[in-house]
């Protein structure tokens, strides 16, 4: 417990918290990387997983896809883009590798999440008249819902855990509490670091279920706890 | 040979890389396999008791259930690095922190497959087995285990290929296998030594998912797709089936 203990020392000094190395700062950064990640992802992944799914087409790409996300190591693309010409430009290997590593889980969720849809209440709305479009919005989204928020959540706290990995190669965040302490030896800033990281991916997993019970438009508690 | 070597114009392929460090290359490769198979396995020796304590006797969810899932979902959500870093103050500079982290994410898709699995298991097989009078032990190891094991294999899979991807992390305490490779490259802006790290590990994730796959469909012969009869009750000629390698996931 003593590691832990001095952890929270490091933690409770206020000079540890100011300037451009401190916690406030690489909060900020990391909030900005994941923020910003999630939200191409979400960009990129979203329409194409939901298009997909209201028609019907892609399953063997929807899944593959996610298997073949994690057989790709965040760090080694990281670190590759970095030594591109692209490393030149800040922030962006960060950003891509993380989108790249955040895709997969999404368009698979999403994509599930619209084919179990009930094909049976998809052919009742089709039977009553309503248009593609209008089954696409009033029936099949409201109904995989649950399942494309709990993609979300996952991809989210796995952003949010995987930013840190932008430290190794050089860019900001909180990881780099991390490695600055193994670089010194520092062993209570190393764990001090890794218990903000934590934290932090423990909230926005909190954040987002909040969020969720207030904007779930269907009760569907049943089918977010089965996802779960 | 002819011109610059690409070593020194820092090519991104290099065949000389791969010849004149071949040694540091396999040893890394080495490390990487040597890793990822105790933490899958240390993983699955670990997973299956807190499967069946989720479990009930009877077949059903226990109060554990909750404690144990719970459990090792927070575990995922600790990001590599830190997790890497809080483990360092008990091992110390040591493999075992790689280890034991990688141990530690593998709990949560090896404990929620088994335990599927488990619960896949019609009651009816495990009542006409009891009425048999296997007992408790044999009943899991003759009927349960056989037929959870589609389940059980599926996660070790993912588990496996998601282990041999988190390894390279481990490079922050020096044992990462091809990771550590990964990571002094770029302290050298080495390309050909990042690039053939990051291909070779890929590969381990593709060759092990495959050798995992093949065992999967050894161990259970039952779930394979018989020979497909064509229209009209014809079958088709010997040696023109196969079987998909990836089962798509046909949902609702």
């Amino acid at each position: 417990m003593g590691a832990i203990g001095d952890a929270f020392t490091w933690l409770a000094t206020g000079a540890n918290w100011q300037g451009e190395s401190g916690v406030w700062n690489r909060l900020a950064e990391h909030l900005y990387f994941s923020g910003v990640c999630l939200l191409l992802s979400c960009l990129i992944a979203l329409p194409v997983a939901l298009w997909l799914g209201h028609l019907g087409r892609g399953g063997a790409l929807a899944v593959n896809l996610s298997n073949v996300g994690r057989a790709i190591p965040t760090l080694a693309v990281l670190i590759l883009l970095t030594l591109t010409p692209l490393g030149r430009l800040g922030d962006l290997p960060t950003i891509i590798a993380l989108v790249l590593f955040a895709v997969p889980p999404l368009l698979t969720n999403a994509y599930i999440g619209m084919r179990e849809v009930d094909r049976a209440v998809v052919e009742a709305a089709r039977g009553m008249g309503m248009s593609g479009r209008q089954v696409f919005l009033r029936v099949e989204l409201p109904l995989a819902y649950p399942l494309v928020m709990t993609g979300l959540r996952s991809a989210a706290v796995q952003v949010v855990a995987t930013a840190t990995l932008a430290a190794m190669a050089g860019e900001g965040g909180l990881g780099r509490i991390i490695t600055a302490g193994f670089n010194t030896y520092n062993t209570p800033q190393v764990v001090a670091g890794a218990l903000l990281v934590a934290v932090l991916a423990l909230l926005v997993e909190g954040v987002l279920v909040a969020v969720d019970r207030l904007l779930a438009p269907m009760r569907g508690r049943e089918a977010v706890r089965r996802a779960a | 040979m002819s011109g610059r070597s690409c070593l020194t114009a820092n090519d991104w392929i290099c065949g000389e890389y791969v010849r004149s460090r071949g040694q540091e290359l396999a040893d890394a490769t080495v490390q990487h396999v040597w890793i990822t198979l105790v933490s899958v396995v240390l993983g699955l020796l670990i997973a299956f008791p807190l499967a069946l304590l989720a479990r009930g006797r009877d077949g059903r969810r226990s109060r554990f259930a909750g404690p144990v899932l719970g459990l090792t979902t927070v575990l995922y959500t600790v990001p590599s690095l830190a997790m890497f870093s809080l483990l360092l103050p008990v091992f110390g500079l040591s493999a075992a922190v790689v280890v034991t982290g990688l141990v530690l994410y593998s709990l949560t898709v090896l404990v929620r497959n088994i335990l599927a699995g488990l619960e896949a298991v019609p009651a009816e097989a495990r009542e006409a087995a009891l009425g048999m009078g296997y007992g408790r032990g044999r009943l899991l190891w003759e009927v349960e285990l056989p037929l959870a094991l589609p389940a059980l294999l599926a996660g070790v899979r993912i588990a496996t290929v998601s282990t041999v991807a988190l390894t390279t992390v481990g490079a922050i305490v020096g044992y990462g296998g091809l990771g550590t490779l990964i990571v002094d490259g770029l302290d050298s802006l080495f390309k050909a030594q990042v690039l053939t790290a990051s291909v070779i590990c890929v590969l381990l994730a593709v060759v092990a998912d495959l050798l995992l796959l093949g065992l999967q469909r050894a161990l259970t012969p039952w779930t394979r797709v018989r020979t497909p009869r064509i229209r009209g009750g014809v079958r088709a000629p010997a040696g023109t089936t196969h079987t998909p390698i990836t089962r798509i996931a046909k949902a609702g």
